[in-house]
This record gives C-alpha cells, structure tokens and sequence, in this order.
C-alpha cells in the first residue's frame, strides 16, 4: 500500500532513513596525556562553556582510535556535559572527521577549480590507478584511503595533496604522486615534502 | 609600491619573535597602549580601513557598533581561509605571526576585549603549530597575557582549530563553531556587534585586515589612505592563481589594474595559451572578459565592472577552459560545503549540481540552461548568509557570458574544449 498516490511503497527505496548508524569501536578512554591536553585546552574558554572544546575533544580522539568511535564520542559527550547526541551532531558536519576506519595514510586531494585547473584530476586518476581503489575507499592491506578534498588554501602551488589532515605535498604531478606512494610505504609520513613557505629547511 | 605586511615574508626565519623585535614589531602595540581605545577607534575609521576578508566593510565602524556596556566583549579573527582562490592569510600566519598577535592585541585594546581568538581552519595545522609556538614565546616576553608591557592591560590571545568547513568563515557561522556547535550562520540582527561570542558583543575581523592596524597606528590614517585609491587605501594582498607563468601571493595598491596584477606580477597566461576568462575574487564572484581587467583592483572598482574584489583571489583561466566544467567543478564545491541550514541553497546547489553534470556529460535538453538560470535566481538573495549567492553565481555568470558553449554541449552531446589537464574520466567522487 502507499500513502501517497504518487509514491510507490518500496520500502527499500523510501522508509529507510539515510543516516548511517556509527561504528561503536572499542570501550574508549583517553590516555592520561590526551587527558590533560583536554584539560588544558578547555582552561582557554570560559567555565561554563566547555562545549567550545568539542572539536579539539574529536581530534584527540580521532588521534587515539583513528576515526571517531561511538564510544569515543560518548566519552566525549560526558567529559563536556553535551549529549551524545550533540557530539554526532558536530562531528558529523566537519569533513576532516573519519567516522570510519580509514587507512594509516589518508590522501587528500585538493579539487576545487585552482587545483582542478592545475591537474588534479589526473593526479586522483593516478593514485587511483597506482592504489587500485576509487575515491572514498581503503586499499586492502589498509595503508592508504583516497579522498578528494575542497580547497585547501595553497592555490599557487595547485595541486595540492595533504596526508593525514596535516601534512602537505605540493605540485603534485600523476608521477610525484606514484612516487610518493612508494616513498610512504618506505618512510612514512617523513616522504612528504611539506609547505613550500617553509624557506627554512 | 614597497610591500608592507609581507616585506620579510621570503626571508629565513622571519616568524620568529627576534626577528619580528628587530623589524619594529610590538612598536605599533606600545604606541597603542598609550592612546585611548576610542581614539584607537577613531584613527581606524579615519584611514578607511576595510575588511579584508571579502566584504569590505568598514573596520573602524564595526569596531564602533560593538556594545562598550556588556561585558565581557571579544575579539574573533577569522583566519578560516576557505575561499577557493585564497591564500593570503596562509602566508601571513605561517611567515608573520607576530604582526597577527599585535593586530589582535591592538584590536581589544580599542574594544575593550581581554580574549581573541583565531579561528584557524583544521586544514592549516602546519601553519597552527607555527602560530602556537610563537604565541608561546610572546606569552613569555610579556606581549600577550598578563600585564602586558607594564601596561596593566590584560588580553590572551586563543588558537582555536576547526575541522573542515567552508561555512565557518562566515562570521556567525565562525561563531556557532567557536561554541562547539555546527557551523551554521545565525539569524541577523542581532549582529556580532551586539550579541556574537557566548551572546556578548564581538567584533570578527579577518587575518588580513589585523596585520593592517600595526602600520596604521604607527604611520596616521593619511599615510594609509594614500597609498590607495579613494575609499580603498592601504596595502593588498592579491592571490593569482590557475593558468598563471608564476602564481603566487603578491602585495600591492589598490590602484594596481587587474591586467597588471595577471600579466606582470603573475608574469601573464602560460605559454601558448591565451586569456579566457577571469575570477577576481575568490570562486564566489562573476566572472570579467580579458576586455574588462583595465580597471583598478579596488572594492569600488571591480564592484562597477560588474564583479566583486571579494577575498582577492583572482583565478586566471585560459582557452582550454571549458566553462561548463569549470561552473561544475564549483557547484560541487557549493554542494558539498552548504551547511544545508535553508533550503533553497541546500536543495538548489544540489540541483544545479545535477544541471550542470547533465549537461557537461552530453545528457543535456536546452531547457536545461534556462533552468540553471531560474534555480541560480531562486537560491540568490533568499537564505540567511551569503553562501546562497555565492553558490548561484557560478552558474549564473558561466551562462551569462558563454552561453554558447552550454547549447554546444547540449548540441554535440560532448565537450568539444581540448584541454591538455584534464583527465579522461572526471573523478569527482565521495568526500
């Protein structure tokens, strides 16, 4: 039957909500030093408005697990006195929260029109080929996920390419990219090159 | 013109306190310390100085709005740099830190504030741990904290880091994830001004725009406006990007035409190519002609031609730019960031997402261009925060002046632009 002349009833198609249920992980504490960053962090905002502390809270917890758990934002929840809820909530809108488990190294790639117009498609197209997966997924020995990401703010150095939410390969060229892949794999997150404003080094 | 906020920028080690000390840094604060905060006020509006984050509303009349009667009142620096085309604010914070920390500081003096925080979007954690080391040495020397300079004149300065949304750079949007909450923008009024931060008055100010008050209170509002066309003083960073010899940062007047900013400083189109079309400030303004850039690259201006200087971010496309791609690209980006907070952003960016993908891969009627006009005008001027005409615009302007080449899409069923970097398959997937 159907509730509406216009709508099949198909309950695969329309009663299922989209909202997908969130991986409850292991039973989650913080680590004694992640504990006292916390404590520290919520120090800088007023008393009564520890909330403000959420996004600093997920990082350390995605910092801990890799992705953010069902438990670790109970935890969360509870050290902050929001509702689990609350915390799904924000977690949920922000893209550089995992909440699933992702690869040890996670590639970002810039895809917005500066980066586009530099030759990011291709360079998604080639860590794609190299990895063996699309976007959005894990390679099967779990070491790289393939993400494509809005503009990152280094436009002059398009494209760009960031690792594990921080650190960033720029100029990135189909073979820099199948090159890095290696260079990863063999020395981890030291292999990638940094920002170039760095005239230090 | 000598380049003022990012003269050192190049040089090793100029984000550290000692060089900062030995360039006349904090010299703008202590100066500041000994005016009043209304005076202080007074000055900013007398130079003119205009927000650098897009809008370009007066600094010093925003300043003056903030309730002097609630307390406690506070400082939100909005350094979520997010605009596609805009990377301006990364070069300051990673190479100057410090001129940030003083603009801060002079700003809650003349408010009234004893917290700023800044708002750093989660993307620019290298540029986060430069700035928290840095903090950490002006905390020790006495700049930022307690007491600061002798003074009596308490003010912390906070680094708040977000996580990966382009909505938070609107200002009450910034505020709502400075709560802990989503970053979705408030009803206005009431305005920051009055009600922002935790509901006390907060002034939210751009990276850029901070960096200008040290030279201001050193060198009088008239040096400032000087060094400008009328209205539009001061020093400018413009951000060239796309298909540019040398992209980059580049720091100039406001008299600088759009034509030399590309073509000299930019060092013009790369080889072989020529000029097609021109984004002037940041993803979310109308495109101008390779005819239109003989004007200067002031708010005023580029507002006449037709288009908006926005965030500065000028994004140069050369004739391999297919102009129904390029709109696509964009509305993907508008899609994907809506904070789906009104509907007719949140639906309508979704539908002329899907408009543009039908026509870009051949799937295409020509009712479909009128269409993408009718959603683009439905979704502009009709939600709360600006995003809505931000997101409209690409489409609006790509068929308002290459039209033709939506009807050959639609005609030939194809995309008949060669271009020499895209790749076969357009991989716009999952986030």
């Amino acid at each position: 039957m159907s509730f509406h002349p216009l709508m099949v009833y198909d309950p695969a198609r329309f009663q299922k909500s989209e909202r997908s249920r969130l991986d409850e992980g292991q039973p989650f504490e913080f680590t004694r030093e992640r504990r006292a960053i916390l404590d520290d962090m919520l120090t800088k905002y007023p008393s009564d408005q520890k909330r403000s502390a959420v996004l600093g809270a997920l990082y350390l917890v995605q910092e801990q697990e890799g992705y953010l758990t069902a438990s670790g934002m109970r935890h969360v929840a509870g050290i902050l006195d929001m509702t689990p809820a609350e915390v799904e909530d924000v977690a949920t809108y922000y893209v550089m929260f995992f909440k699933e488990r992702v690869g040890k190294y996670v590639l970002q790639v810039c895809r917005t029109l500066s980066c586009a117009l530099g030759g990011a498609e291709r360079v998604t197209e080639a860590l794609s080929d190299k990895l063996g997966i699309k976007v959005g997924e894990t390679d099967p020995s779990g070491m790289f996920t393939l993400l494509e990401f809005e503009c990152l703010g280094a436009c002059d150095r398009a494209p760009v390419v960031m690792v594990n939410n921080e650190l960033w390969h720029e100029k990135a060229t189909p073979e820099s990219c199948s090159k890095l892949v290696d260079d990863i794999k063999a020395r981890g997150g030291a292999a990638v090159s940094g920002c170039h404003l760095n005239v230090e080094k | 013109m000598e380049p003022i906020l990012t003269k050192y920028v190049r040089e090793p080690n100029s984000f550290t306190l000692d060089f900062y000390l030995k360039h006349q840094g904090y010299d703008g604060l202590k100066k500041t310390l000994g005016m009043k905060p209304n005076d202080v006020i007074e000055l900013v509006k007398a130079s003119g100085l205009r927000g650098r984050g897009g809008a370009g509303f007066p600094t010093g009349l925003k300043w003056q709005f903030v309730d002097k009667k609630a307390e406690p009142r506070y400082i939100a620096c909005n350094a979520d740099e997010s605009e596609p085309g805009t990377f301006k604010d990364h070069v300051l914070m990673e190479r100057n830190p410090h001129l940030l920390f003083e603009g801060c500081l002079i700003g809650c003096w003349a408010i009234g504030a004893k917290v700023a925080y800044i708002y750093i979007r989660g993307e620019f954690f290298h540029v986060q741990r430069i700035l928290e080391a840095e903090l950490a040495n002006a905390y020790k020397q006495g700049y930022v904290g307690k007491n600061i300079l002798g003074t009596g004149f308490d003010c912390d300065i906070v680094i708040h880091r977000g996580a990966g949304a382009y909505e938070a750079g609107e200002e009450t949007a910034l505020i709502e994830s400075l709560e802990g909450k989503r970053a979705q923008p408030r009803i206005k009024p009431p305005f920051p001004a009055v009600a922002g931060l935790y509901n006390k008055p907060t002034a939210v100010n751009n990276v850029e725009t901070l960096c200008n008050l040290p030279a201001i209170v050193m060198n009088g509002a008239e040096w400032f406006t000087s060094l400008g066309p009328e209205k539009n003083g001061g020093p400018k960073l413009f951000c060239v990007s796309g298909h540019v010899k040398k992209p980059g940062v580049f720091e100039a007047s406001m008299k600088t035409t759009l034509r030399e900013l590309i073509f000299d400083y930019a060092g013009g189109i790369r080889d072989g190519h020529k000029l097609k079309a021109v984004i002037p400030g940041g993803s979310s303004v109308p495109i101008l002609l390779p005819d239109q850039l003989d004007i200067p690259a002031s708010f005023d201006d580029v507002q006449k031609a037709g288009s908006m200087l926005g965030s500065a971010g000028i994004i140069v496309m050369d004739e391999t730019t297919c102009m129904v791609w390029a709109a696509r690209n964009l509305l993907y980006f508008y899609k994907h960031e809506s904070c789906g907070k009104c509907t007719p952003c949140r639906e309508g960016g979704d539908w002329l997402y899907k408009i543009l993908t039908r026509i870009d891969s051949g799937e295409g009627e020509m009712r479909d261009i009128d269409l993408l006009v009718s959603v683009g005008n439905n979704i502009a001027g009709k939600t709360l925060c600006a995003f809505g005409d931000a997101a409209a615009t690409p489409a609006l302007t790509t068929v308002k002046h290459f039209r033709a080449e939506f009807e050959a899409h639609v005609r030939e069923g194809r995309c008949t632009v060669p271009s020499d970097w895209r790749a076969s398959r357009t991989p716009v997937g999952a986030h």
